[in-house]
């Protein structure tokens, strides 16, 4: 069953096209990767799936729903940690978590079982009364990942989750992050090879907007012909004529 | 329920920070009292403080915009306002959100105000209420400011144009001070057209139990603080689509 079905997906800045016709199809409960150069179009896909741009052309149906005609549909069913930590730095990590309880709707009795739940799967328990400004930046995307899960989305979009983290704390994001698998579609977009090659059941590589290819590790191996993914990456990306 | 939930959230947020809170609350504060105490030691009047009071609580809710529009400001900036756009917040969520908590605190900054003026010789009348009450308008106006300069500029630029300069031009051209009529000429007839001259004779009439006199300072007030909240909403919609 899909979780999101696009149709040449368009999306033009003046003279810039951002997105270009692309056509990507994923399965529920996959964890998909959109890898690209800086410029590639990922941000923006994820922004057009989100319901945070509008696209100039095409269409994508999220959960069922049309991006373009029922965007409100689509805000119920899904969940984003943006790029940057995007949390409210003068609230401790447990208000925090209950403003996104809040804003959905949770009973008393939810917001704290669910915050229970949160804090075990994302280490949070130490530092649930902290300010989430004075946070290190682990324990910052772990929250920032935990206030996109809590809210139960069926779809969830992770935009570079590891960014300037340090190996350690990424490694124990990708644990996280693992451990999600099964139970919620995960869009999933970076710059780091190994770690889409460690957490991705399949990864879609874009160049200017469009879609060079899509396929599991092994197959983007086998298309560039390399025993090595980062190397089939630069390979895919540098032989493409878009 | 949503928006009372993003609501209490920006309330935290303006007032655990303590550098608002020194500014908002300390800053009119110490000039009330450090004008009082002036005015003790002069022999002309001055700094009354029966008609400084008033003036001084107008003064105060310029920090009010800058609390606002520092708020929405980092919220963009930090992407948080991105992350709640894509959950079942609608727009009028964010904007009540944003607006409403402010205003008690405008309201409670004013209180104090009255309340730190009475052992300094302000006298004690049922006006104060009036005049708490009348302060609404300008407050809708500076908090409505606020959400404007955020939806439009970021947070260094917020710091310079609602800290240093609506917080001057709120001081010079609302008479708190002097009587602008010693100035008069071209630097009367500005501040006549500005909305802070007003709201500070306003308070006083209120404050003097002068009703008819407080009336015919209010339209220039209340016309003011309804286009500044259209152009807030209209500009904070702005950037939401642009997001």
């Amino acid at each position: 069953m899909l979780a999101i079905k696009t149709t040449e997906l368009i999306k033009q800045y003046k003279n810039l096209t951002a997105v270009d016709k692309l056509d990507l199809e994923i399965q529920r409960g996959e964890l998909f990767s959109l890898l690209g150069v800086n410029g590639a179009g990922k941000t923006t896909t994820i922004k057009m799936l989100s319901c945070l741009t509008k696209p100039t052309g095409g269409d994508a149906l999220v959960g069922g729903y049309s991006i373009t005609k029922e965007s409100e549909k689509i805000k119920r069913l899904i969940s984003v940690s943006p790029q940057e930590t995007a949390v409210a730095p003068n609230l401790s990590v447990k208000e925090n978590l209950e403003l996104i309880c809040g804003i959905h709707g949770f009973s008393k009795e939810k917001t704290s079982a669910k915050i229970q739940e949160m804090s075990v799967q994302f280490a949070l328990a130490d530092v649930l009364n902290r300010k989430a400004g004075k946070l290190s930046g682990g324990y910052g995307r772990r929250l920032s990942i935990a206030m996109a899960l809590i809210s139960e989305p069926e779809i969830l979009f992770l935009d570079e989750p590891t960014l300037g983290l340090d190996v350690i704390a990424r490694g124990e994001l990708w644990e996280t992050i693992r451990s999600m698998k099964g139970n919620v579609t995960i869009i999933l977009t970076t710059h780091y090879m190994k770690e889409a090659e460690a957490l991705s059941d399949r990864i879609g590589i874009m160049k200017n907007g469009r879609l060079l290819a899509v396929g599991t590790v092994e197959e983007l191996k086998a298309k560039a012909s390399t025993n090595d993914f980062e190397t089939a990456f630069v390979s895919i990306v540098k032989e493409s004529v878009v | 329920m949503r928006m009372m939930t993003f609501a209490k959230r920006c309330a935290k947020e303006i007032l655990r920070d303590p550098i608002n809170l020194g500014f908002g609350l300390g800053f009119p504060l110490v000039l009330l009292m450090l004008l009082s105490a002036i005015q003790a030691s002069i022999p002309v009047s001055l700094f009354e403080i029966n008609t400084l009071t008033p003036g001084i609580t107008v003064f105060g809710l310029s920090f009010m915009t800058l609390f606002s529009a520092t708020l929405v400001a980092k919220d963009r900036e930090s992407l948080l306002l991105q992350r709640l756009y894509t959950t079942p917040l609608t727009s009028l969520d964010f904007i009540l959100g944003y607006m409403l908590p402010l205003l008690p605190i405008a309201l409670g900054q004013t209180v104090i105000c009255y309340l730190v003026a009475i052992p300094l010789g302000l006298e004690l009348s049922v006006n104060i209420i009036y005049a708490v009450i009348g302060i609404v308008p300008m407050a809708i106006f500076n908090i409505a400011l606020g959400l404007l300069c955020g939806s439009l500029l970021g947070v260094k630029q917020v710091g310079g144009i609602c800290g240093a300069l609506l917080t001057n031009l709120s001081a010079w051209l609302s008479g708190v001070w002097f009587d602008l009529k010693l100035v008069g000429g071209f630097f009367e007839k500005i501040a006549s057209l500005l909305p802070f001259f007003h709201a500070v004779e306003m308070e006083k009439a209120l404050f003097s139990g002068d009703f008819s006199l407080a009336v015919k300072h209010i339209m220039p007030v209340l016309t003011y603080s309804t286009v500044v909240v259209l152009l807030a909403v209209l500009c904070f919609l702005r950037q939401m689509k642009k997001q």
